[in-house]
């Protein structure tokens, strides 16, 4: 398959890219390494008229930390988390999820932000941001806001973005070396999107997320509560009661792997 | 003669390197889709989106009318007819267009052109078909169903074709005293060549003729079959593959495309290019494998099987396909479901059903994968029953070495081997006892450790008696070799089969070393193209080696004889004094080369001897092994697994082959094939599956929903040979290029129910995902909790 015809602009400062994007005949997207975007385009499950291309945009690539935060670009690529581009215990979980999505050569293009604007349910940043906490920085026409990643993706595809913003970064918690992070994905091959997620983090309090959903990823309350009591694991069986507990929607494997996830997202934290 | 080549290790048996690889290897290679031309159109097609509808409406985009055609517009175009004798036998023409209805989802409505691609996709975004939706019939066993909606209006059923073989079970029932019967299916999927199908085509006014380059394993077929169904003569009709990206048997058969490609550039005086999309690819050449059955063993207490009872159920689609119909599954389920076993009676029913699918092609293994899990899984359900080590129950039913040759139950006539010695070695490999006491010793009860195998025996090279007994039109005979010395003592070699990644440039140039002793550098081997090689029914069915290698031997023989006859004339000696050997021409009075055998031949001829031979340096010669009836490869697989009983993730541990393909030519090739074939097996058991809706709509069209083995996949293979060479064939040569495929599944199926035999659960369906694993052993606890009750 061939994309449908569209316009693209390339942009050389944030500012142009939210202008284009406010001033835009017809539908108009944002690509980044455009490893989700393309292939859409291509089967024509997506006929954007403008493609807005981030990829000359200075400023979206930086990693710094500052004190208690890391801010990471939205264009970092997975390769370059992968590759150790993020320090810490923050970094060190974050290598590990962005060892395990796709395969090099996606890793090579697709971006940290790309994944989180696109909420693809199934994709690995969408949980794994999620149980780290912290915020989303969004470029608008009335200049920079802060979202939480905690209600950020709202659903499958869906976010808080509004048409004419830009996701521009995040603001995550540097950890501490008593961190605690278990990252755990049920998917059917090396590579492939996730059939379930579980994400632990446990930093100043756990988080706990449950992704790879039919919706967006969320936390699994009563675990965070099991954890924050001190316990060192969860047994599937439990994982299962605290997950259908939240969402009654699971279908019995789904629910099975979900809790897997989970059990063993927790086990790797503690391990 | 004797054969006077091999010196030094170039021949038969030698590990030579592949001669293609370097082109692949820098990129070099030319594929259909590297051909441009100036001024040439590319093909995008409107597929139907319904699974079964009458068409109502065909709209074109307003001012694009001469771009878009159906087939009211393509006068001349017939549909494509594969007729068969086998009695009953009902084959649904297959339209290359649809015309007035359509049956499955994916099926060509209308072509498009434009001078790109994206545009053609536009003119197909922009056609709008209507449709007068018609219930769709999904699943083969719903199609058996009396008030089944039909396919076809003048047919009175959804049936293709049955077969029906009966015998006298009373007479093995007071010793018979197990019976185990089961139920398994085989989904439905795709082969996936790394390169999909691909045409090109042109009008050649010079020569009048449709030039076609196409990603076919058989040219000379496809030639036959464009001057039919486009009303051409056939010497105006020239179809080259050039380079081939795989094949796997969706290539063997004539496509719609090429149909299309062949009127279209005739008729708009351009040349055409269709690409097929990996989305085209997994919906319409979703294709192959899909299998019911009950197979019933009647066994003995001490685990000797005396008679097998199935009844088989296979899918195929909605078409029969050019030339080899949709029958071929049929006979050769039945023909195989015994496997290597030595049977007093076998009671067998295969039916064929139409339905709203693509229609059904013969994928590498060719109904054995799924006949060989049927029958393997059944045995380890013997053993599991009786309690014995099933690989005992196999070399206990199978036929001995002193038995052969034999006419197996299902009259197959086996040739040679040692088939119980493959599964005493591949038992060995594997190591069961160890495996046996690992079990024992396990303590972790959420990762289960089981071990299964799978034998076979396979058909090969099997020829026109098997074929003709299949009804089919199109029946291969005398395979033809061509060989011609060049002028500077080089080799070209002239084959009518086609290499799509099987190596054949090599191992054909080393069957010429073995009987010239030339080395295969100098040998220019020349493949797929009708305008250039003799007529051939191309490369299917393990057949190519032994055919068109015999040829070729054959073919290289004459040679031999008609060169020594020019150089005993040269060294003024004795016909009887000269023999080819090393390359050279050789006697007691000093040596002629090739080159020299050339240059009097081709340039001066003024020194030839009187009874030279006319035909001079280029030799044709046709082969065919007596008797025709095949020769039969074998192979013992086990493996090793390790099943997540939280997740049903099944990972593969160890993997272990031995096989006898009689007499290995190249053993890298061989090794390769086999690991290619036992990956796709791989793909079969644990991941492939095009799966429909109830309506008929494919739920895996692109790879995020397709699962394809890769190399995480892929455990390392440890392979060894046998070689119990054929009585029948040149060399004792047997066919070898399907054999990987074909018992992955039932090996890796008997391993996963090994591992969960302790809780009672088994696997009975491919592909053997996490969720039906999961399910399975939800039953078995279910089953097990309802007994406790």
């Amino acid at each position: 398959m061939k994309s449908a015809k569209f316009d693209h602009q390339r942009m050389v400062t944030l500012e142009e890219a939210v202008a284009a994007l406010g001033s835009a005949d017809g539908e108009a997207r944002i690509m980044g390494g455009g490893q989700s975007l393309g292939p859409m385009m291509n089967l024509r499950l997506a006929q954007p008229d403008l493609l807005i291309d981030l990829s000359r945009v200075g400023g979206l690539d930086g990693i710094e930390v500052a004190g208690d935060t890391i801010r990471i670009g939205a264009r970092v690529t997975h390769a370059r988390i992968e590759d150790g581009a993020v320090p810490g215990v923050t970094g060190a979980y974050m290598q590990f999820v962005a060892s395990g999505i796709s395969y090099r050569s996606v890793r090579n293009r697709g971006t940290i932000g790309g994944s989180v604007a696109h909420a693809d349910p199934s994709a690995d940043w969408p949980s794994a941001l999620l149980a780290l906490g912290g915020d989303v920085v969004i470029a608008g026409q009335d200049g920079e806001r802060r979202m939480p990643l905690d209600g950020f993706q709202i659903g499958p595809f869906a976010t808080g973005l509004g048409f004419e913003e830009i996701l521009t970064g995040f603001e995550l918690p540097t950890l501490g070396e008593g961190a605690k992070c278990g990252y755990y994905k049920v998917n059917r091959k090396p590579g492939e999107f996730a059939d379930a997620i579980g994400a632990v983090v446990i930093g100043s309090a756990p988080r706990v997320v449950c992704g790879a959903t039919e919706a967006a990823p969320f936390r699994v309350v009563a675990a965070e509560e099991r954890l924050a009591a001190g316990a060192a694991e969860i047994s599937v069986a439990d994982a299962r009661d605290m997950i259908a507990a939240q969402d009654p929607g699971f279908d019995d494997y789904d629910l099975q792997i979900h809790a897997v996830a989970l059990s063993r997202a927790v086990g790797r934290a503690f391990a | 003669m004797a054969d006077g080549g091999a010196t030094d290790g170039k021949g038969i048996g030698a590990r030579v390197l592949r001669k293609e690889d370097w082109r692949h290897l820098a990129g070099k290679a030319k594929f259909t889709g590297d051909f441009q031309r100036p001024g040439q159109k590319e093909m995008a097609f409107v597929r139907s989106d319904v699974a079964h509808a009458r068409i109502v409406s065909v709209t074109k985009p307003a001012g694009f009318e001469d771009s878009v055609f159906t087939a009211a517009d393509m006068p001349g175009m017939r549909p494509m007819r594969a007729p068969s004798k086998l009695p009953g036998y009902k084959g649904a023409d297959y339209p290359a267009l649809a015309i007035g209805k359509v049956r499955f989802v994916g099926e060509p409505v209308a072509v498009c052109v434009a001078d790109t691609r994206a545009e053609a996709e536009d003119l197909a975004q922009a056609t709008v078909v209507e449709y007068e939706e018609l219930p769709a019939v999904v699943d083969m066993l719903d199609a058996k169903a009396p008030d089944a909606p039909r396919l076809h209006e003048d047919w009175d059923d959804n049936l293709v074709m049955e077969t029906f073989a009966d015998d006298d079970f009373s007479k093995i029932a007071d010793r018979a005293t197990v019976i185990v019967k089961r139920e398994y299916r085989m989904a439905r999927h795709a082969m996936n060549p790394m390169e999909g199908r691909a045409v090109f085509a042109e009008w050649d006014d010079r020569t009048d003729q449709l030039m076609m380059w196409t990603s076919t394993q058989v040219p000379h077929l496809i030639r036959t079959g464009l001057a039919e169904f486009l009303g051409l003569d056939q010497r105006q009709v020239r179809v080259i593959a050039p380079d081939v990206g795989g094949g796997f048997g969706c290539k063997a058969l004539l496509q719609p495309e090429e149909v299309i490609a062949g009127w279209l550039t005739r008729h708009l005086e351009a040349p055409v290019r269709w690409i097929e999309d990996r989305r085209e690819h997994l919906v319409t050449g979703a294709n192959c494998r899909e299998h019911h059955y009950f197979v019933t063993i009647h066994a003995t207490p001490e685990g000797r099987i005396l008679g097998l009872d199935c009844d088989v159920t296979i899918d195929a689609g909605a078409y029969s396909v050019y030339p080899f119909t949709n029958g071929l599954e049929g006979a050769m389920a039945h023909g195989n479901l015994p496997g290597p076993y030595d049977l007093e009676v076998y009671r067998c029913r295969t039916q064929t059903m139409t339905t709203n699918k693509p229609p059904l092609m013969p994928y590498r293994g060719v109904a054995r994968p799924g006949v060989c899990y049927a029958m393997e899984m059944t045995i380890d359900a013997l053993a599991r029953e009786i309690g014995m080590e099933s690989h005992l129950i196999r070399a206990m039913n199978m036929v001995k070495q002193e038995q052969l040759p034999f006419m197996s139950i299902a009259k197959k006539h086996f040739d040679s081997g040692n088939y119980p010695k493959s599964v005493e070695m591949v038992v060995d490999m594997i190591g069961l006892d160890k495996i046996r006491a690992e079990q024992a010793a396990a303590k972790d009860d959420s990762r289960l450790i089981g071990v299964g195998m799978g034998s076979y025996v396979e058909q090969t090279a099997h020829g026109t008696s098997v074929f003709a007994s299949w009804g089919v039109a199109m029946v291969p005979g005398y395979e033809q070799a061509t060989v011609r010395l060049t002028p500077d003592g080089g080799l070209e070699l002239r084959i009518g089969v086609q290499s799509h990644g099987q190596g054949m440039e090599t191992s054909m140039a080393q069957m010429a070393y073995e009987v010239l002793g030339i080395d295969p550098e100098k040998v220019m081997v020349t493949h797929g193209d009708t305008g250039l090689t003799p007529y051939s029914t191309g490369t299917y069915a393990s057949r190519s080696m032994v055919m068109a290698g015999g040829a070729t031997a054959r073919a290289c023989r004459v040679l031999a004889e008609r060169m020594e006859i020019i150089a005993a004339h040269l060294l003024q000696c004795e016909r009887a004094e000269v023999s080819v050997r090393g390359g050279k021409i050789v006697s007691g009075k000093g040596e002629v080369s090739f080159a020299e055998i050339g240059r009097v031949w081709y340039l001066n001829p003024d020194e030839l001897p009187d009874d030279v031979d006319q035909g001079g340096v280029e030799v044709t010669m046709g082969y065919r092994p007596e008797p025709d009836s095949g020769a039969f490869t074998y192979a013992s697989h086990a493996c090793k697994v390790a099943v997540d009983i939280d997740t049903g993730k099944v990972k593969i541990l160890d993997y272990a082959i031995v096989e006898d393909c009689g007499t290995i030519v190249n053993p890298m090739i061989v090794e390769g094939q086999t690991y290619g074939g036992a990956t796709q097996g791989i793909g079969t058991a644990l991941l492939e599956e095009s799966t429909y809706d109830s309506f008929g709509n494919p739920g895996a069209s692109t790879f995020a929903d397709y699962m394809m083995p890769g190399a995480t996949d892929a455990p390392h293979y440890r392979i060894d040979h046998m070689e119990s060479p054929s009585p029948f064939t040149e060399y004792g040569i047997k066919g070898m290029g399907e054999g990987g495929t074909i018992p992955t599944p039932a090996a890796i199926g008997n391993a996963i129910n090994d591992a969960l035999k302790g809780i009672g659960a088994e696997v009975t369906e491919t592909p053997f995902t996490p969720r039906r694993v999961l399910a399975a052993i939800a039953a078995a606890t279910q089953n097990r909790q309802g007994d406790a009750a």
